[in-house]
């Protein structure tokens, strides 16, 4: 297993490679300078040249790929553009929201996903499955936009039972050492506050996570559909083992697997795509971080922010590769 | 190793159910939670205790040095912090002292000399004195200045006192401890009104002698307010300045300005009580904030200009004939009533009509198709253009400018009954601005702008001399004429003269049309019912100093 680890680590180095590649191409294709983005319709022309000059945006792209790739190598991600601040400083506050974020969503749709799936397969064709199925359609086409607002709407505004956006309350704010609220405030042993946090998460979780909740009760609830009809489960209800135990013991482990894949792509794919989420809550995370630094061609940036997204993506993946033996043994590394 | 898998699993389940288990069940209960915490501690704090106040806008800041930066939301921050020599009298352009208690003016306008007010401290506690704004101006002017860290340029030194090779400040001397002499290379009749802007907020040299690049990130000033913590994106901490030399202010003890992008979560915020000032209101909400008791409205004087530019490297718009047809087809009102709930007014000229030099004897456009139809039959298009019209309509909001998209198409309509086809283009922000700088995609384009410092200077010349080419001038529009009487407005210190050359300005721009003026619209914000002392500024920078909560 080990070998089998160090072979999938070694293969990361040239997909994050071809990753910078791709990136890089793709947003010096793009039209727009940053210059003029970045200093505004008001800065002389003057000043944008001399930026230009100063950010090397007037060499090709091929040496500015090369300048930018030394830089890494060096450990270097680079300094943004915009706020002329480093940005492996600058990053760590908006990843740490975006993980809190994107954990309490794959909490909430793994727990409601998978237990929809799971109820549906059991009570197949009732109006419990009916139900939750057309909940789940509706859940996988449903605006984020929307559904943020309208949250809003109802749980902050009507019925004053949720705070609407941020990450805590601003009055009272927690001070942070991890950046991790939840964690913070445990620290901090401020009762009152982890509890206000959570309340914050609470809203853009499900926003984020209605989604992948969808996608995680249809999936489960074909997995276990699939196991339910196998000879082992006909031979444990045959034993006369009840319901209960035959769904969760039995079928529930051998339906994960599928399952399993899922939450990890999804929560791969929540990383990087929470930008509506956090655009409607006012969430800071890094999904916001990244498009606010496409819209001013904030090329370090977007780099160097795509390219962590793309390797928390992979180690994500490792982790779920990883995860399937210990739920099924049968598979095995080589 | 099996056993420990199905555990993490059943934790995680269970997590979830305690998660999703407070979230849904403890909701009912959690109604007085929340008003304790988040909410309402306005409530709470209610009557007059309330000395916090937090402030929603759509944007963070990009640096804390105002030197540095050009954007507003960066602007609003630093107005807080930092000090000039002179300031703006609230709501108006008008110049009145702040650090500079006085001045005097030589007969030929090239020295001034300033009375700095005594005793004032820097926040780090240093004193601020000749010194220090000598220091300031010496590290904005000099280009090897070695406080000048790598990424920045002063840029709106460069632009309001001219780039390196071409300075209008000359030199910049202490004569004793609060006496500031300023030599200038040549007379600049808008001086003051520039010195007044925050881009010129006077930092303390120690603090930039000891932060260095981080200066940026700590800003320390003289003003109202001290700067705390930036969480990047999400808000930004200021707290009083208790030994402030204005007596009596700040009246607030803590100032959070939080970055919301979204306009309809910003407004829930406020409505929910987590703000208790937004900018930006949509249009669209004016009617629910009318029918909100506990809510008000706050007006900020117009002070922008959103218009419609020919380009003139396209045919036909280079036929005054054609520009003038299609001024003829737009209804304006029309516009307002629908997309502006009538929060705005024709615009006339390329200046709104609070600024000092309006000439109110221009007559507009009125809107009357027969008219139009003619001029396009005169100018050999009897059946309407040809070609099809490409219009650039704004992607993103503005101040000036709430849905660029739905504008553009009304006008599209119009046009379309003097027979002008119209295809509307709107790409993304950064891709817009470069189009449109280069004229090679757009045939007409809509922009707009906001007055930096109270001079029509700032607008006309800008947005239509010659000079703003590549630039601001995204017309190509060159007239040679206009161009005499912007320079020599420029370099006149006599105010009423100045008035006269801007009148004239005006009068030749109408005739020509190089732009369909818009609109002049009132920026809207919304606020907390007992917050007062908040004065609307027009160029959108305001001072928290005097405002408080009844």
């Amino acid at each position: 297993m080990s070998s089998y680890l160090l072979k999938r680590v070694m293969v990361l180095i040239p997909v994050l490679i071809g990753m910078t590649i791709i990136v890089f191409s793709i947003i010096h294709a793009i039209p727009g300078d940053p210059a003029e983005t970045i200093l505004g319709q008001k800065a002389t022309e003057q000043s944008k040249q001399a930026l230009r000059e100063q950010l090397g945006l007037d060499k090709p792209w091929i040496s500015q790929y090369f300048d930018y790739m030394g830089d890494l190598l060096k450990g270097d991600l680079g300094t943004s553009i915009r706020t002329k601040t480093p940005i492996a400083k600058e990053i760590m506050p908006y990843l740490a929201a975006t993980l809190e974020l994107t954990a309490a969503a794959m909490l909430f749709a793994t727990f409601v996903g998978v237990n929809a799936g799971i109820l549906s397969a059991w009570k197949q064709n009732s109006w419990f499955d009916y139900t939750a199925m057309i909940i789940a359609l509706i859940g996988v086409s449903m605006p984020i936009f929307w559904l943020g607002l309208m949250e809003q709407l109802v749980f902050a505004l009507k019925l004053h039972w949720l705070p609407s956006i941020g990450r805590m309350n601003q009055r009272d704010p927690v001070e942070s050492i991890t950046n991790l609220y939840v964690i913070d405030s445990i620290l901090a042993g401020r009762w009152d506050q982890l509890w206000t946090v959570i309340k914050h998460l609470i809203l853009p979780s499900i926003a984020l996570g209605t989604i992948p909740m969808a996608i995680i009760a249809r999936m489960t609830r074909s997995s276990m559909l699939e196991v339910m009809n196998s000879d082992y489960i006909r031979t444990a209800k045959a034993k006369g083992l009840s319901q209960f135990l035959v769904v969760y013991k039995h079928a529930l482990k051998n339906s994960l697997i599928p399952v399993l894949t899922v939450v990890g792509l999804q929560t791969g794919a929540l990383l990087g795509g929470a930008v509506l989420t956090e655009t409607i809550f006012a969430w800071p995370g890094v999904g916001r971080y990244i498009f606010e630094a496409i819209s001013s061609r904030d090329y370090p940036v977007i780099q160097s922010g795509i390219l962590i997204i793309a390797f928390i993506f992979v180690i994500i993946n490792l982790l779920v590769d990883l995860l399937y033996a210990t739920i099924d043994p049968r598979i095995q590394y080589k | 190793m099996k056993k420990w898998g199905s555990l993490a699993l059943t934790l995680t389940l269970g997590a979830g159910l305690v998660l999703s288990g407070c979230g849904g069940g403890n909701n009912a209960s959690s109604n007085n939670g929340a008003a304790t915490s988040s909410p309402a501690s306005t409530a709470t704090a209610g009557a007059s205790t309330q000395d916090t106040l937090v402030v929603g806008r759509g944007g963070d800041s990009a640096s804390l040095d105002p030197a540095i930066i050009t954007d507003g939301e960066s602007l609003k921050i630093d107005h807080q912090v930092f000090d000039s020599l002179l300031e703006y009298k609230p709501g108006t352009s008008e110049v009145q002292p702040s650090l500079a208690d006085s001045w005097e003016v030589s007969t030929d306008s090239l020295t001034y000399t300033f009375k700095l007010h005594p005793g004032v401290k820097f926040h780090d506690g240093t004193d601020f004195n000749a010194e220090a704004v000598v220091f300031n101006f010496q590290r904005w002017s000099d280009p090897k200045s070695e406080y000048k860290f790598e990424g920045d340029s002063f840029d709106y030194y460069d632009s309001m006192f001219g780039p390196d090779g071409s300075r209008v400040i000359k030199d910049v001397k202490a004569v004793d401890d609060l006496t500031v002499q300023f030599t200038l290379n040549q007379p600049q009749a808008p001086f003051l009104q520039n010195l007044a802007m925050t881009s010129f907020g006077i930092a303390s040299p120690t603090a930039i002698k000891e932060k260095k690049e981080n200066f940026k990130n700590e800003p320390v000033g003289t003003g109202p307010f001290v700067f705390k913590e930036w969480k990047h994106n999400d808000s930004i901490t200021l707290e009083k300045n208790a030994s402030y030399w204005k007596e009596g202010l700040p009246k607030l003890n803590k100032v959070i300005v939080r970055s919301i992008p979204d306009n309809s979560a910003r407004f829930n915020a406020l409505q929910n009580g987590e703000i208790d000032l937004m900018e930006d209101l949509s249009p669209d909400d004016l009617s629910t904030l009318e029918g909100n008791s506990e809510l008000q409205k706050i007006e900020r004087p117009p002070f922008n200009v959103a218009y419609l530019g020919f380009n003139f490297k396209k045919k036909p718009f280079d036929n005054v004939k054609v520009r003038q047809a299609l001024n003829y087809a737009v209804n304006k009102q029309a516009i307002i009533d629908a997309f502006f709930a009538g929060q705005a007014q024709p615009a006339v000229n390329p200046m709104p009509p609070s600024l000092w030099g309006y000439n109110d004897q221009v007559k507009d456009y009125e809107y009357d198709l027969d008219k139009a139809k003619q001029l396009l039959a005169e100018a050999g298009y009897p059946n309407g253009l040809p070609d099809t019209v490409t219009l650039y309509a704004m992607p993103v909001s503005r101040p000036y400018m709430p849905d660029g998209k739905k504008v553009a198409e009304a006008i599209q309509a119009d046009w379309e009954k003097i027979g002008v086809k119209t295809v509307i283009e709107s790409p993304e922000w950064a891709t817009y601005l470069d189009d449109t700088k280069a004229g090679e995609k757009d045939d007409i384009y809509m922009l707009g702008w906001t007055g930096d410092n109270g001079d029509p200077d700032n607008f006309i010349y800008t947005l239509l001399d010659k000079d703003s080419i590549p630039g601001n001038n995204r017309n190509f529009y060159v007239n040679e004429d206009l161009h005499k009487i912007l320079v020599a407005a420029q370099k006149e210190t006599d105010q009423n003269k100045r008035a006269d050359l801007y009148k004239q300005a005006q009068v030749i721009i109408k005739e020509d049309a190089p732009w369909i003026p818009l609109v002049h619209t009132t920026p809207l914000l919304a606020a907390k019912a007992n917050l007062k002392g908040f004065v609307p500024s027009p160029t959108g920078t305001e001072y928290y100093s005097e405002v408080y909560f009844e």
